[in-house]
């Protein structure tokens, strides 16, 4: 677990851990470490209830993490619960999770932060915030940062609200 | 042709510098191999056989004279000196070095241009028919679709990580020289019963080594819709196409695997919640991009000269030019014309620094500056006047870039093999030499006729093999270089896959067997049919036989049947 992430434009310190299943164990036998937790979607759904009591008895957060596989529709109802929703990318050609993202910001709405997890690399941090990721675990944050700018423009819409390029003002109007 | 505004070449030129960043951190060891292979990827970059060979982009194959002399200029200054036009419409060049990617492409922005997305797993270069906007029977000029479409789907965050490469093809018409059945996505321009203009929809086609024909994932798609749609569908395959075996990642396995019914399902319940979003182009966007695509100051001429008559009359080798390298233009009094890059002995595609120079010199001259590049591996001028033919051509010849085979057999269609790629079973260069070697005779060739040959080095198929009416692809049989025939394939309105004919053969055996073949079209065929046709009435069966030289006994008992 990183001790330290991208959240918006600034390197914070991390305050979760990710919590991940082992092979072979029951979502409803998961231990839960101390602190703010994203708990695996199965586990989430196996003890919604333990955790959201935990959250009221102890204070820790919510949160939940989706693998690639995850159908974000299941979380569409309970989006309200969490303060951040991870996303894991097992290698940094599996694309699934920017759909992912995707989905949950603009069908499902969810406002909270939308964490990526696993396999982050600098190279694709313009990508995840375009698609709406607003935190980022990413190796050497620091220095890392610095490509959240490698583009300064776009052509289309996606989940961080741009409106496509020929939607604009600044678009030239067309020759009379 | 569509001319770059201040946003376009700002995104280039930070692509540029990002790109340079991360040369910078694998040269340094800060990247991994890996990371770095997805990264390379996306700006043309391939590590093959013996180097680095880097793809450069010409989206829908619109190319200007100084575009042209600037890929003269890299060819010359950071390869060989020669450079490979892919079945792509795309430039490859297989000698750079990696550390001087960054600079080539810098340079290349310096005109506007770029490798964005020529490789990798994502939206590729969009391509389309390299006769759009002059081809007469066009329902629609498809070029500012294809414009309108590589804007949209450059650096499109959602899609930098599909399962697989993901080819969109656009076609004017129901001719379909773009060849949108053997893409990921294909759009056709049509109308509706009302006169609308809008799209045929066509997915899950694709080469490679399962070779499938794409299906109609929706009759008619309003031209409003285009993006909204195509991220629906993509969005479709992003989720849901297989990430567990390269082989099987398409879109072409996903349409297999679930039909094209539950497709067009899952395609049409994505695209109501982005159906008439913001996404959705106006009649505003479409006359920004069309614009650039405003026909050249024709001069108004009549449809015959007579200077280009006379030439033609009285100079055959001239006349034998204008059968097969001129192209019906809408505009009357002028003719597309394509310069062949499939000089004899030549690697097909292949053109030398000098000769991109040429080609630019003749643009200018004779077309208005503008250059097309094609399928079938050649440069195409898509405005000539008719008048100007004559001196065109002596020019071309000059160059070497007059080689009168369009569409007859020795304007074949190959990839590079195995001589530069790693991925290649067999080297396909020598073999396209040997059979346009055993084709050399012109009036032969010409009593031929229209035959599409395609070579491919191995099952990745980047030749095309499997829609030439004749194909061959490089296979290893236990360390051996054999190729495999395949008859029967064709693009656009007649689309077909071809069949295989039977056992490979090693590769000295080829080039007799494809002319048996051929000879059993000639002793086939009926008056005025081509071999594609002669090879559907007649059969697949009967040539493999003769490709063979076996069995003539049952040839002659199928003639006696059919002669009764």
């Amino acid at each position: 677990m990183a001790d330290k992430l991208i959240k918006g434009d600034s390197v914070v310190a991390n305050e979760w851990t990710v919590l991940r299943l082992a092979e072979g164990e029951l979502p409803g036998e998961a231990g839960l470490p101390f602190g703010n937790v994203l708990v695996p979607l199965a586990v989430w759904q196996a003890r919604k209830w333990d955790l959201v009591r935990r959250h009221w008895e102890q204070g820790h957060l919510l949160g939940v993490w989706l693998g690639p596989k995850d159908d974000p529709a299941q979380l569409a109802d309970d989006l309200g619960h969490f303060s951040v929703i991870g996303v894991h990318f097992p290698l940094a050609g599996d694309g699934r999770g920017y759909s992912i993202a995707t989905l949950l910001r603009v069908r499902y709405g969810y406002a909270g932060e939308l964490r990526a997890i696993g396999a982050v690399g600098r190279d694709h941090l313009h990508f995840l915030r375009r698609v709406g990721f607003d935190a980022f675990e990413v190796n050497d944050p620091e220095s890392a940062i610095a490509s959240l700018g490698d583009f300064s423009d776009a052509y289309q819409t996606a989940a961080d609200g741009r409106l496509p390029w020929f939607r604009r003002a600044a678009a030239p109007a067309l020759a009379a | 042709m569509y001319t770059y505004n201040d946003t376009d070449r700002r995104l280039v030129a930070e692509r540029v510098a990002q790109y340079r960043d991360q040369t910078r951190r694998y040269l340094a060891g800060e990247l991994g191999e890996d990371q770095f292979r997805l990264l390379r990827l996306q700006n043309g970059l391939y590590l093959q056989r013996h180097n680095p060979m880097l793809r450069i982009a010409i989206p829908y194959g619109q190319v200007s004279a100084p575009q042209m002399r600037l890929l003269a200029r890299i060819t010359r200054s950071y390869d060989r000196g020669v450079g490979h036009f892919s079945t792509r419409h795309n430039l490859q060049l297989n000698w750079v070095r990696l550390d001087r990617v960054p600079d080539i492409l810098a340079e290349l922005a310096g005109q506007d241009m770029h490798a964005i997305q020529s490789s990798g797993s994502c939206i590729r270069v969009v391509t389309t028919d390299p006769l759009a906007g002059v081809a007469p029977g066009e329902i629609a000029d498809p070029r500012p679709w294809a414009e309108i479409f590589r804007q949209w789907s450059t650096l499109h965050p959602e899609f930098v990580a599909l399962p697989r490469k993901f080819k969109v093809a656009f076609a004017g018409g129901p001719d379909d020289a773009a060849s949108v059945r053997t893409h990921d996505l294909g759009f056709e321009l049509v109308r509706d019963d009302q006169g609308r203009l809008g799209f045929r929809v066509w997915t899950g086609g694709g080469l490679g080594r399962t070779p499938i024909l794409g299906q109609v994932v929706r009759e008619f798609l309003p031209w409003p819709d285009l993006l909204t749609y195509a991220e629906a569908l993509l969005r479709v395959y992003n989720l849901n196409g297989r990430r567990d075996n390269a082989f099987k990642s398409r879109i072409k396995i996903l349409v297999q695997s679930i039909g094209i019914e539950e497709m067009k399902r899952r395609v049409e319940s994505e695209w109501r919640h982005l159906r008439d979003g913001i996404q959705t182009l106006t009649d505003a966007e479409v006359e920004r991009i069309a614009a650039h695509f405003a026909p050249p100051d024709y001069e108004s001429l009549p449809g015959l000269d007579s200077r280009f008559e006379f030439s033609r009359r009285f100079d055959k080798e001239f006349a034998a030019w204008v059968r097969s390298n001129t192209h019906a233009h809408r505009q009357p009094g002028y003719a597309a014309v394509t310069l062949s890059l499939k000089a004899p002995g030549r690697a097909p595609g292949d053109a030398t620094a000098e000769q991109m120079d040429s080609a630019a010199d003749l643009a200018e001259r004779f077309a208005f500056g503008e250059l097309r590049t094609a399928q079938t591996q050649n440069l195409i001028l898509p405005d000539v006047r008719k008048r100007d033919l004559y001196n065109l051509w002596q020019e071309a010849k000059k160059a070497g870039l007059a080689t009168p085979s369009v569409g007859l057999l020795t304007d074949i269609v190959s990839c590079p093999g195995g001589d530069f790629c790693s991925l290649a079973n067999a080297r396909s260069l020598p073999l396209a030499a040997a059979v346009q070697a055993r084709f050399a005779d012109r009036a032969a060739l010409a009593d031929i006729g229209e035959l599409r040959l395609n070579i491919s080095g191995c099952v990745n198929a980047c030749g095309h093999h499997h829609v030439g009416a004749i194909g061959i692809l490089g296979v290893d049989k236990n360390g051996e270089e054999c190729y495999q025939i395949t008859l029967g394939g064709a693009t656009g309105r007649q689309a077909a896959i071809g069949s295989i004919i039977g056992p490979s053969l090693p590769a000295a055996e080829v080039p007799a067997a494809v002319e048996r073949i051929v000879e059993h079209y000639r002793s086939r065929r009926r008056p005025k049919e081509r071999f594609i046709d002669t090879v559907r009435r007649v059969g697949v069966k009967s040539f493999a036989n003769a490709a063979y030289a076996r069995d003539f006994s049952y040839l002659e008992n199928e003639r006696e049947a059919v002669n009764g």
